[in-house]
Order: C-alpha cells, then sequence, then structure tokens
C-alpha cells in the first residue's frame, strides 16, 4: 500500500516533469517539422521522382542488366557468360580432338581430325576413329553435359549446393536397376548379352532411375518442396539403392560382379554407337528443354513468398524442373553409369566462372561435357591398367565437395 | 481513461477523415469473406471477414501469434485459404492465376532472400516478370519503371551493387522497390520494418506514406510497433486470436483499455506532441523510476 502511494505522487511528478521535457522536445520538432510530416520540402520532393522521373535519370541502362531490344523483343544476356561459354566451347572442341587421339593407341591428331572430317585415312584409322573411339567420346559428352545440367537445375530448385543426381538418389536408384537385370538375367557364366545386355539393362536402369526421382520427390513433397527435406530423403534413397545393388552383388558370380561394377562405378569403356545415338537424341532434347527452363531458374533461386508473389507457379515451375533434371540424370547414368561428382561440381564452376547468382544450365553443361572428356582421357592413359572414369572424376570431384562443406557460410538477404 | 492523462499540446487527432464508411459508394477492391487460414492442423484464422479500404494505409496490429501475418499471407495468395475466399474485384484469388494476381497485388513477405550477388538492378527488375513475356525480357518500359522504383526508394545509386552488400535498411528498400515495379494498386508488406533501427524505420515508413498520398496506393503492413503504426495509417485493425476484435482510425482503436485486454499490457495512451495520433507509453512497476 505505501508503496502504491509512493508510486502515484511520484507518477504526477513524473508527469510534470515529462511536460516540461516533451515541450522542450516539441520545440525541437517544430523547427524540424518539415521532415516528418506536414513539410512539403522534403519528402514531397523526393516523392515526386515517383511518378515522373527527372530527364537525367532515363537514359543509359543499368550495368548489371544487359539487355538486347528489337522492336518488341528485349533479351536479357550477360556478357560474361557469352565469353565464358565461347571459351568453353572452344575447350570443349580441342578436348574432343584429344579424347579421340588417346583413346588407346595414340592417333596423330591430323589423321584424326582428317577421319572426323569424312577424309580418307590409311590403315583403318579412320575405322577406329569414326566406329570406336568416336561414340565413346560422344558417350562422354553427353555423360558430362547431362548430369551437369541436372545438377545445376537441381542446385537452384532445392536452393541448395549440395543437391545433385548424385545425392538425391537418381544415379544410384539407375545403377541398382541395371545390376538387377545383370543378376536376375545373367545367371549364366558368360554374364548377360544379347537383348538383356542391349536393351534390358539400359532400359531398366532408366526406369530405375526415374523411380528413385519420383520417389524422393514424392516423400519429400509436404505443401512444396523444402530442401533439407529433399536432400535429406533423397541421401535416404541414395542409401537404400546402394545397398540393394550390393546385396544383389552377393547373388551374382564374378562375372557379373565385374560387369556390375561399370555401372556402380561409371565407365564409357565399349559405348557403341547403337547404345549412343538415340540417348544422344534424346539428351539433345533435353539439353535444350533445360537450358530454356533456366528463365525460371532465378526466379525461383527467390524465396517461397517472393516468387509467389511476382507470379511464378512455383509448384509446376519446380515439378516440370526436376523432372527434366532426373531424366538428363537417368539418360546420362543410362549410358555411362555412376559417373559420381560430375553433376555436384560442374554447376558450382560455372557459377564460379560466370560469377552468376544461379548456376547458368548451358555454361554448365560445357563445364561437364568438359570434365569428363579429361577424366576420361586421364583415366584411359595416365595408368597402366585403364581406370574407370567415374574413379577419375570422384578423385577430382571430393576434393570439391570438401572445400563446398569448409567454405564459409552463404550470406543472404 | 488513461487519455484523460493532464496532458498539453495539440490533442486533435487530424486527418483520418478519409476512414471509409463500409459500403458506402463501392465494395472495397479486396476483400475477405469468411475466411479461414492455417498451417497443418491448426486454424490460426478462422471465419474472418473485411475490407481493406481503397486507397489508405491499413496496418494491421495484435500480439505474436495472434494471425496478422497469416492474414496477410492470406490476402496475397502465399496461403491458400481453407474455407472463405479473399476477393480482389470481386472474383475469388483461387481462380486467378497467380500471375493475374501479380499484377493487382504486390506483397513483400517477412523474410524475402535473393541469391547471393544478385544486383539490386537484376533483382527489382524480376517484378517485371507477371507483365513480361519469354521474348520480352527487359523492354525500355521495364528500364523505366525499374529506374524510377529505385529513385523513389532511394537506392538508384546502389543498382548494381550486390544485394547481399548492403545494409539492412538499404536491402528492405530494394525488396520495396521490387513491390513497386509490379505497378500493382495494392501493397502487402509483412513487417517492412523488422531488424531495422529506429531511423530505418521511419525512413521504409515515409515511403509507405508517400507511396499512398502520391500514387494513391491502397497499402496493407503488418506493424508491431504500436505508436509507429498510429502514426502513420489512416486505418489500423487490432487482431486476437486469429480474430479481429477493433477496427477504425488510429485513435479509436489504440486504447489503453484494448493494450490491456489484447496484449496485457498497462499502458499510457497519450496523442503524440506531433500530429497528436495515438502514442503508447508502458506502465512499468519496477524500471524507470520518476526523476524527481
Amino acid at each position: 500500500m505505501t508503496r502504491n502511494a509512493f508510486a502515484s505522487t511520484a507518477g504526477a511528478g513524473h508527469v510534470t516533469g515529462q511536460n516540461a521535457a516533451r515541450d522542450a522536445i516539441r520545440g525541437a520538432h517544430s523547427e524540424a517539422a518539415p521532415v516528418p510530416r506536414s513539410g512539403p520540402a522534403g519528402p514531397v520532393a523526393d516523392g515526386a521522382t515517383v511518378g515522373c522521373v527527372p530527364a537525367a535519370a532515363s537514359g543509359a541502362g543499368f550495368r548489371s542488366v544487359r539487355v538486347l531490344r528489337a522492336g518488341p523483343v528485349s533479351l536479357r544476356f550477360r556478357p560474361r557468360e557469352l565469353l565464358v561459354a565461347a571459351v568453353l566451347t572452344a575447350a570443349l572442341l580441342v578436348a574432343v580432338t584429344v579424347h579421340v587421339a588417346l583413346g588407346g593407341t595414340p592417333i596423330p591428331f591430323g589423321q584424326v581430325l582428317a577421319a572426323l572430317a569424312g577424309q580418307p585415312v590409311e590403315g583403318g584409322v579412320g575405322l577406329v576413329v569414326t566406329e570406336f573411339r568416336a561414340p565413346r567420346t560422344v558417350a562422354a559428352v553427353l555423360v558430362g553435359a547431362c548430369l551437369a545440367a541436372a545438377g545445376a537445375i537441381m542446385q537452384t530448385v532445392a536452393r541448395n549446393p549440395l543437391a545433385s543426381p548424385d545425392i538425391l538418389g537418381v544415379t544410384s536408384g539407375a545403377s541398382a536397376g541395371a545390376v538387377a537385370v545383370l543378376v536376375l538375367a545373367g545367371s549364366g557364366a558368360v554374364g548377360v548379352a544379347g537383348l538383356a545386355a542391349s536393351v534390358g539393362m539400359p532400359a531398366a536402369a532408366f526406369t530405375a532411375g526415374l523411380a528413385a526421382g519420383v520417389a524422393v520427390y514424392l516423400l519429400a513433397y509436404r505443401r512444396g518442396i523444402d530442401s533439407y527435406r529433399l536432400i535429406l530423403v533423397g541421401l535416404g534413397v541414395d542409401g537404400l539403392a546402394t545397398a540393394l545393388t550390393t546385396w544383389m552383388l552377393t547373388l551374382g558370380d564374378v562375372t557379373n560382379a565385374a560387369q556390375a561394377l561399370t555401372w556402380m562405378t561409371g565407365s564409357l569403356n565399349g559405348k557403341d554407337w547403337p547404345l549412343v545415338l538415340p540417348l544422344g537424341a534424346a539428351a539433345a532434347v533435353l539439353l535444350a528443354a533445360a537450358v530454356a527452363a533456366g528463365r525460371w531458374l532465378l526466379l525461383g533461386a527467390l524465396d517461397r513468398d517472393t516468387a509467389v508473389a511476382i507470379g511464378l507457379r512455383l509448384g509446376r515451375v519446380g515439378l516440370l524442373s526436376l523432372t527434366l533434371a532426373v531424366l538428363l540424370a537417368a539418360v546420362a547414368t543410362v549410358v555411362g553409369g555412376r559417373v559420381v561428382f560430375v553433376a555436384l561440381a560442374s554447376p558450382q564452376i560455372a557459377r564460379l566462372l560466370t560469377g552468376s547468382p544461379v548456376p547458368p544450365v548451358a555454361v554448365s553443361a560445357l563445364v561437364g561435357a568438359v570434365f569428363v572428356l579429361v577424366s576420361d582421357a586421364v583415366a584411359a592413359n595416365l595408368f597402366a591398367t585403364p581406370l574407370p572414369v567415374g574413379v577419375v572424376t570422384a578423385v577430382l570431384g571430393a576434393p570439391y565437395l570438401i572445400y563446398l562443406v569448409m567454405r564459409p557460410p552463404r550470406r543472404t538477404s | 481513461m488513461t487519455q484523460d492523462q493532464p496532458v498539453r499540446g495539440p490533442t486533435a487527432v487530424p486527418a483520418p477523415s478519409a476512414v471509409p464508411r463500409p459500403a458506402a459508394e463501392r465494395a472495397a477492391r479486396l476483400r475477405a469473406q469468411g475466411l479461414t487460414l492455417g498451417y497443418e492442423g491448426r486454424a490460426v484464422v478462422e471465419d474472418l471477414s473485411l475490407d481493406v479500404p481503397d486507397g489508405l494505409v491499413t496496418t494491421i496490429i495484435g500480439p505474436n501469434g495472434c494471425g496478422k501475418s497469416t492474414l496477410l499471407r492470406g490476402l496475397g495468395r502465399l496461403l491458400r485459404p481453407r474455407a472463405g475466399a479473399v476477393t480482389l474485384d470481386g472474383e475469388s484469388l483461387d481462380r486467378l492465376s497467380t500471375r493475374r494476381i501479380a499484377q493487382g497485388i504486390a506483397v513483400l513477405p517477412q523474410a524475402p532472400t535473393a541469391p547471393e550477388g544478385l544486383t539490386v538492378a537484376d533483382l527489382v527488375s524480376r517484378g517485371r516478370h507477371p507483365r513480361q513475356r519469354w521474348y520480352q525480357q527487359f523492354s525500355s518500359g521495364d528500364e523505366q519503371r525499374v529506374r524510377e522504383a529505385l529513385a523513389a526508394t532511394g537506392v538508384l545509386e546502389f543498382a548494381d551493387t550486390p544485394v547481399d552488400e548492403l545494409s539492412g535498411g538499404q536491402r528492405q528498400r530494394v525488396w520495396i522497390a521490387m513491390t513497386l515495379v509490379q505497378e500493382t494498386d495494392i501493397l502487402l508488406l509483412d513487417e517492412p520494418t523488422t531488424y531495422l533501427d529506429l531511423a530505418h524505420q521511419v525512413e521504409v515508413l515515409e515511403l509507405v506514406h508517400r507511396l499512398n498520398r502520391d500514387l494513391g496506393r491502397t497499402i496493407v503492413m503488418v506493424l508491431h510497433d504500436i505508436s509507429l503504426a498510429a502514426r502513420y495509417s489512416d486505418h489500423m485493425l487490432c487482431m486476437h486470436d486469429g480474430a479481429i476484435v477493433a477496427s477504425g482510425a488510429p485513435d479509436e482503436v489504440v486504447t489503453a483499455d484494448l493494450l490491456a485486454a489484447v496484449f496485457g499490457l498497462a499502458a499510457h495512451v497519450v496523442p503524440e506532441p506531433v500530429a497528436g495520433r495515438p502514442h503508447v507509453i508502458p506502465l512499468s512497476p519496477t524500471a524507470a523510476p520518476a526523476v524527481p
């Protein structure tokens, strides 16, 4: 009670004291009055620029937003991205030539180029180049480009540089499918041959890869796709598929195991036109679609609410992009088995090279193609026994993954 | 009651004469009818109806978890209603494409994020998306709108700077610029002043005020600071447990009774000395003993 009484008297004193203080403050305020609300000087002048912009403000475009305009058409481009793409295309051509030249007994570059150009070359070199080595080279380009494009899309949609078909279960699912055919159909000592090998295994790999991708998407879907849920579910499915593959290997014999290993580590050995041509055509269509989808990707990289607020159909765009990525990864795995780290590293390398906020799809694909070509050339030539390409991509890619994890966290706004 | 404290200075609250009479000439453009919103199993807002007064600044206040952000997300179709509908010009948002809605309503979410390295001009230009086609990626008209928005928000000088290199206040203005280039009549801003110091809060609210006064934009925002809300709003809504418990001009809504009932806060409400709007002074039994 006494405390209350004290408080009320103190309160009264406080109020008068405060009035004096307020008068002082108001005095200060009335001098500064134009600023806060009523004064026409400050805010209104600023506000006027909202409606009509002074002539000086229009004119030259923004340095960071470059546009080509012609009539009603206006296309954005990034000069640095175009430059990087041009350099990488040149590098790709060089890598293709080197890859063909070093795909076994070295062939002089002049003869390689002549054979690739369709000119007659002495002593069966032409046949070696166009029938044996060229399919493998095309396979390398296809695998690299498809995996990298798939990685670029997945990383952007999931807003996480760790998201890639390697981690999201697609590639391990595909190799589990191939190994299943190997074990179930290849009961004889000769392993799998004939129709089971040429059609069955690729078909099974493709189907299983898709199934793994769909499973991850459905399991991770809860009112939209959340980055961490996608990656954690993907890791789970990936682990399951890998375990399944290992288990199936114990059921088969040694010949099968050797053949299965090429699916599990990724190899471009013995690729021929009947496999590479149709898948190459499919890959070309998918890659074109992936590049076209790139327009959505940057918008999708904004937070969910902002993306929807500016009119992006996030659910549809996410589903379409991820479907495209899963198809690309499945095609690549059917051709080359499980070539790891390409999808993970290439998009981030492309992003660093171009300085772009999200990995550009086309440049990522170029990086991936060069990465696999170089890795395969190294795998075939550096050691006495030729290695599967997946071993080299892993050796080159793993340090990069570690770097990614150790990098300081991204700042967001 | 606490308003009857002896207070000198301007007591008359000017301005909010423009507060709409419900169902006056024509229906409000943005309305909610029987709206129920929620996350997972829980309904946060239940059976709420609301007419957003056209051409005014409306602020939603209320304690944490009362559903004010949820309501704003519902009004901006970021959250799909479980029951009832939000209508824009009489049409349910559920039946409009998200692109079509983006031409009428711009939303600034609570914690927007941009990918690392994206520049201010690039980010803000993405706000033109609902008005672009694949072959019209950035027309000179688009560029003009972006320039105007950057100038209006005072960030034109940072046009080519990455968004992540800006201060919090600058960044917030950039995000507001992005909603401006959408050229919508209605702006929904979810706590546009969070994480900003007082000067930057005032800066953002001044901008909101100008957008309303000079461009006639209808603005609905969620704010935590009741005094600032009263200062910069024509119309206020107070929410409690998912329902609107008070609405009207600031001096009608911000009362000591309401603060006690809704926030559980004992406070004086006095007219502030500049514009005479209600100002909240919390009563504290422990802190800040009176200066003798």
